[in-house]
């Protein structure tokens, strides 16, 4: 469960990018968080693996307080997340492979395991077999794809997307939303942010709306 | 919880050799100028030693003597007797009566001349071994011993042996001193070392802590190559330091033979090159530290 109590933020020196934004996310639930550019959406994602902190206002996981989580336990909450960011910040220098299991060794599951779950993990979006290619030699969706299999290879219970399907045309926007709407199936919280209205369309999701920093829609 | 714990280390073992395998070269160059910076103290130990033991070995332990008055009676020479006896930082105490010193003077070839003197006109001596060549012993010892009743003369047989030992130390404090400005390059270079990579690695860094990496996690391979890369430069050292004591042993040996003394140089043994490489990776340890302190603060 996700919880966002009144968190505000402002950046140094800059305007109030969120603004007293309060909403609940149940388990299993998926939200598709939409706003125009500069809204506050990334922002808003980011409180949630402590990549920003509120400046006001609580965020809690699973009932613990993590916008006032001491440093040395973030590492542990962003174990237990998916996360993709809006780059997708795959390492270019090693192959798909590489990328994926990086989640499994930090986490410091054995070789086997790991190489087990990167392969599951690969076959979930549609690259099973590619794991021995450079991410520089991918299309722009299968890269994007390789970023999906690195935020669900730990299984983690929350997946958080920040616009998973930026730069994709719209059959490949379509194959990665049906892919969330899996995932949301068997369990798993799914946040996503994207500014294209269409794209969860037909499931009728939950819809969060920011706009210039305020939760417009969604809040309940 | 050991499995995990030696299985991170050797991810961050292997780690850190592929980066020192990536750049060959630069791997090379740097334990290079490690290594030498290394050589020049390890050798300058290396060598003080080997003058320490030329110095024992060509005087043997240096001795005090004492001389009596002429006209002690065996009663003082007892009394003296008893009193080096109880000194206990002696090793050896020798009694030369006068009359034996007149002998071994008539046998060194001055019979003629002594046979012209009426009376004997050498003293009672006695010869010591002091347990330690330490100068503030022997100095100590001379003062007692002059202070005592019928010691006419007390002569240190091995001053120069002293000032050796002064000016040895002397050296050594030399060799220290460069030791210690070496020492300090060793750790700068593994300092920027660690700095470079730490540049290269950014993309690397800031996805493995989005990921949920601690900061243990991301700096042990850095610690892994900063002290591989000090072992490397000790390795270097060594053989530096080895390659140039052979390169040296022959002339000094037959410069010592010229002197009719026997000398052999040694290399350093195993106790002073494990020191030399455990000093090494202390100091490449040292210099990781320095660098991921300043440069891996995180940006949360
Ligand atoms: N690190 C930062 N420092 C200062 N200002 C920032 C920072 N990050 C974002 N902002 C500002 O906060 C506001 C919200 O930015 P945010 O990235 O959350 O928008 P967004 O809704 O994700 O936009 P987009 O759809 O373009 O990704 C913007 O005005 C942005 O300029
Ligand atoms: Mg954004």
């Amino acid at each position: 469960m996700i919880v966002f109590e009144q968190v505000s933020k402002r950046y140094p020196g800059g305007h109030e990018a969120l603004s007293e934004v309060s909403f609940e996310l149940r388990h299993g639930e998926l939200v598709v968080l939409s706003g125009h550019s500069g809204a506050g959406k990334s922002t808003l994602l980011k409180m949630i693996p402590v990549l920003e902190r509120p400046t006001s206002g609580r965020v809690l996981i699973n009932n613990q307080d993590v916008s006032h989580l001491p440093r040395a336990g973030i590492p542990y909450l962003r174990r237990s997340l998916g996360l993709m960011l809006q780059d997708n910040r795959l390492l270019y220098d090693r192959n798909v492979f590489d990328n994926i299991v990086l989640p499994l060794v930090i986490g410091g599951m054995a070789p086997k395991d790991a190489a087990r779950r990167v392969h599951a993990a690969l076959e979930r979006v549609g690259l099973g077999g590619r794991d021995q290619e450079m991410p520089i030699g991918l299309s722009g969706g299968e890269q994007q794809r390789v970023a999906i299999a690195r935020a669900i290879v730990k299984r983690p219970s929350i997946l958080i997307a920040d616009e998973p399907t930026a730069h994709l045309d719209a059959a490949y926007a379509h194959e990665i939303a049906e892919l969330f709407q899996s995932f949301k199936s068997v369990g798993v919280t799914v946040i996503v942010c994207t500014h294209d209205p269409a794209l969860f369309a037909e499931t009728r999701p939950r819809r969060l709306v920011l706009r210039q920093g305020h939760l417009i829609e969604g809040a309940e | 919880m050991m499995g995990a714990w030696s299985y991170q280390h050797r991810k961050a073992i292997a780690h850190a050799l592929g980066r020192l395998l990536h750049q060959p070269l630069g791997t090379l160059l740097s334990a290079l100028v490690v290594g030498i910076a290394l050589a020049l103290p390890a050798g300058g130990f290396v060598l003080v030693d080997n003058v320490a033991s030329l110095a024992r070995g060509v005087t043997g332990s240096p001795e005090i003597s004492l001389y009596l008055s002429l006209d002690a009676t065996d009663a003082d020479v007892t009394e003296v007797e008893s009193r080096l006896r109880k000194q206990d930082n002696l090793s050896g105490v020798q009694f030369v009566s006068r009359d034996v010193a007149l002998k071994q003077l008539a046998d060194n070839g001055l019979a003629d001349v002594l046979d012209g003197l009426e009376r004997n006109p050498l003293p009672h001596a006695f010869i010591v071994t002091p347990r330690q060549e330490d100068p503030a012993l022997f100095e100590q010892l001379h003062q007692t011993f002059a202070a005592w009743p019928k010691v006419d003369h007390v002569q240190l047989d091995a001053a120069w042996v002293q000032r050796m030992h002064s000016l040895l130390s002397l050296v050594e404090l030399g060799v220290s001193l460069l030791a210690v400005l070496l020492g300090a390059a060793l750790v700068i270079i593994t300092f920027n070392t660690i700095r470079l990579q730490i540049l290269t690695q950014r993309a690397e860094i800031d996805v493995t802590r989005l990921l949920g990496a601690t900061d243990a996690f991301i700096r042990r391979p850095f610690y892994w190559l900063g002290c591989l890369q000090g072992l490397l430069g000790g390795l270097v050292a060594w053989t530096i330091v080895t390659a140039s004591i052979s390169l040296l042993r022959g002339s000094v040996e037959s410069l010592a033979q010229a002197y009719g003394a026997v000398f052999a140089l040694n290399g350093p043994n195993p106790t002073q090159v494990t020191g030399l490489l455990v000093v090494a990776i202390a100091l490449g340890w040292l210099g990781t530290a320095l660098s991921v302190r300043r440069h891996l603060r995180e940006s949360e």
